[in-house]
């Protein structure tokens, strides 16, 4: 079961922003989108997120002063919802094309307004088949650590597995022939726990 | 079952190739010696592991090491940043070009990258050595693997050979092995110089609590005991067939040079003997003992210039041979012409020397009477071969301690340096046991066809027995890695390849029972197994 997530703002080859329909309703950090291009489903890790003023040049001002919880803010000024966005960046990693799974990028980027979905289990372990993925990971140039994003996408792919700790142990593997640095091999095998 | 244990990742014809163990392959399961087999993308690659080793990716593995103690990154670590290596010495190839006819041909290449390497399965050995059938005898099995090892032994008794090895690791035992074989599946014969009463029948109780039976309680329909020692192999309850007693008068001048070292006879004084043969024929032994000290004596010694040490040097050495117990001034039985004999009739002959175990004794005995069944050997091998009749039945010649008959010093004057080198010319090729081949000369040791070795432990040794075999330094390991008991490493001429092996038990009733199956002609078998 897919759940839709958001729609696409931005767009490039390597990656693609959305905007979340709903204030805070983002996709965790690692999971696995999609959008389709035409005939092609793209696929994206969520590397990042952030939420913000909807007008680049207006900043939110503190308002609770007056108020006894959090909750009471938006509910005294409902407009807030309105005037403040969720987005978030995914990292292309891959796409299927005539029903082929490949993990490399594909030959367009996404569109914008393209919806984005959150991959449900089935389609997170058929994209966790092969991990192809790992090494675009590793080689983006990201404002998130490469570590952090790369155990945190093999950690929610290994919740959608039965045999999650042979999916870790194989992924461990992969990255000890793909990964030269053995200390940075350790603390990603340290965050997979 | 085959079982993958990597891939192959560098390597060269001279020097072999490195393997990388997969993940789940321990190297605590690897051995030296073991045999492997690689699939190369045209032809199938035998070799031998000759070394185990440890491998990091990274230099920080080594220095940081990570904590193994979290059983997820043991697991993941295990044969990919840390991994294991094999070294593999190709030794044949099967398949490719040549054809699968041809069967097992010598590595001319290595595999290509990446090969893949599984353990040799019990078939794959099959292959390359052959099933047990009528030529092919089981002498053992490889090293942890359940295949029987068989030899062509008509290939094998073509050439002289050696079984080598330190005191106590089965010399004797695999040679009674092959002696049977032999004697089953060759059609040569074998004759013995039984130093220590170990071939013919059972040893003696003295020092070992053990017995084990011999050739002829196995086979006494083919097999003939002749003694030095009558009295000693009576008691022992031998049947014997022959006491061998030998005549002052037949021993020759070459007999004594090879008792140069023994008697410690100086370079003068084996001329001397030269010259009392010439002075005195047949008799000079006996003639030179009674030569009193008289005028007559010295006169003598000085027209041939003889120095009156060097005679008592002489005298003295002859004197030690007169001592000998089976020394009679002259003998009226033929022992050469009664060994022809029993060879002749296909049967084996095994000399014991009984409690004549010095080396004197050996020497003397073994070399005279080789080199006079050497001389019949070949003049009836020249006759059949310009009358074109049959030639003699191939002989095996059986010695023990061969380093006091295959020296350099001495090599190239006793029968048995000779025999050695001329191969299997006149049809007799020698089986030497050793527990010091260092000692034996190097080119009779490059002559030898085929050796078997079991553990050595002198660099010198291991040496000499390894000398111009390709692969030398690798089967060092093997070697040096072998059990102190009951393993041996065979290689050369009757064997495809070098390969490491368990001789066959020998010595229980079950043993027996394989060695001579009721059907190989020997009487009441039964009755050995009491
Ligand atoms: N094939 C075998 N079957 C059973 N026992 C064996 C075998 N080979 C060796 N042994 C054991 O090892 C011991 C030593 O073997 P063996 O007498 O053949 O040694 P060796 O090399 O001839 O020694 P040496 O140099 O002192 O003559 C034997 O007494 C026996 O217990
Ligand atoms: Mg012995």
């Amino acid at each position: 079961m897919e759940e839709r997530v958001g729609e696409v703002i931005e767009a490039s080859t390597v990656a693609f922003t959305a905007q979340c329909y709903e204030l805070y309703c983002l996709p965790p950090l690692g999971s696995l989108v999609s959008t389709r291009q035409g005939e092609v489903e793209l696929y994206g890790i969520v590397h990042h997120a952030a939420t913000g003023s909807l007008e680049p040049g207006r900043r939110p001002i503190a308002r609770g002063r007056d108020e006894a919880s959090e909750e009471d803010i938006y509910r005294s000024s409902p407009q807030l919802l309105k005037l403040l966005q969720s987005e978030f960046c995914a990292l292309v990693v891959g796409h299927r094309e005539g029903g082929e799974m490949r993990h490399y990028l594909p030959p367009q980027p996404a569109r914008i307004h393209g919806f984005v979905y959150l991959c449900g289990p089935e389609e997170v372990r058929e994209f966790s088949q092969s991990f192809g993925f790992l090494n675009l990971l590793l080689n983006a140039h990201l404002q998130t650590p490469p570590d952090e994003l790369v155990a945190a996408s093999l950690r929610r792919m290994g919740l959608a597995r039965e045999d999650r700790h042979d999916f870790l142990v194989r992924a461990g593997r992969e990255l000890a022939l793909l990964i030269g640095d053995f200390n940075q091999l350790k603390s990603i095998l340290g965050r997979l726990r | 079952m085959t079982q993958k244990l990597g891939t192959v990742v560098s390597g060269s014809v001279d020097g072999g190739v490195d393997v990388r163990l997969d993940a789940p392959v321990s190297v605590e399961d690897m051995a030296v010696g073991r045999y492997v087999t690689i699939e190369g993308q045209k032809q199938r690659f035998f070799g031998m592991i000759t070394d185990v080793g440890l491998a990091v990716t990274d230099q920080q593995v080594s220095q940081s090491p990570p904590d193994l103690s979290d059983p997820f990154i043991a697991e993941v670590l295990a044969g990919t940043s840390t991994y294991g290596t094999l070294h593999v010495l190709p030794m044949l190839t099967i398949g490719g070009d040549a054809g699968l006819l041809e069967g097992p041909q010598p590595v001319k290449t290595i595999p290509s990258h990446f090969s893949l390497v599984n353990l040799a399965s019990d078939e794959d050995m099959e292959m390359v050595f052959g099933k047990e059938d009528k030529e092919r005898y089981w002498i053992g099995n490889p090293l942890d693997m359940e295949t029987r090892l068989c030899l062509n032994l008509e290939e094998f008794v073509k050439r002289s050979n050696g079984i080598f090895g330190k005191s106590g690791t089965g010399k004797t035992f695999l040679t009674r092995i092959l002696l049977i074989g032999m004697l089953q599946k060759s059609k040569a014969v074998n004759l013995i110089f039984d130093m220590h009463n170990e071939y013919g029948w059972e040893g003696s109780s003295e020092g070992s609590t053990h017995k084990v039976k011999a050739l002829k309680q196995l086979f006494p329909s083919k097999v003939a005991v002749f003694t030095l020692d009558e009295e000693n192999s009576r008691r022992r309850g031998v049947s014997t067939d022959f006491v061998v007693r030998i005549g002052f008068d037949e021993i020759e001048p070459e007999d004594m040079v090879l008792l140069r070292q023994t008697l410690n006879l100086t370079d003068q004084a084996i001329g001397a003997i030269y010259q009392m043969r010439r002075r005195f024929g047949k008799g000079w032994i006996e003639s030179t003992l009674e030569m009193r000290d008289t005028e007559e004596t010295r006169q003598l010694l000085r027209d041939l210039s003889i120095h009156e040490s060097t005679f008592d040097n002489l005298r003295r050495g002859l004197e030690k041979v007169r001592r000998l117990p089976f020394i009679e001034p002259h003998v009226a039985t033929d022992a050469v012409k009664s060994v022809l004999d029993y060879l002749g009739r296909g049967m084996n002959v095994v000399l014991e020397f009984g409690r004549h175990r010095d080396i004197t004794a050996y020497i003397l005995v073994a070399n005279m009477l080789a080199r006079r069944i050497y001389a019949r050997y070949q003049e009836r091998m020249e006759q059949a071969m310009a009358e074109d009749t049959t030639r003699p039945t191939p002989l095996v010649i059986t010695i023990e301690e061969a380093h006091k008959f295959l020296n350099t010093e001495v090599a190239t004057q006793t029968i048995f340096g000779t025999i050695a080198r001329e191969m299997r010319k006149y049809n007799v090729t020698l089986l030497v046991i050793d527990q010091r081949p260092s000692g034996i000369d190097a080119e009779v040791m490059s002559q030898l066809g085929t050796k078997i070795t079991c553990l050595l432990d002198n660099e010198k040794d291991v040496d000499s027995v390894l000398a111009g075999i390709s692969g030398k330094s690798e089967l060092k390991t093997v070697l040096s890695r072998l059990a102190a008991k009951q393993q041996a490493l065979i290689f050369g001429h009757a064997v495809p390849m070098p390969v490491s092996f368990q001789p066959r038990e020998y010595g229980t009733a079950e043993s027996y029972r394989h060695f001579a199956p009721a059907d190989a002609g020997q009487v009441d078998i039964e009755e050995l197994w009491g």
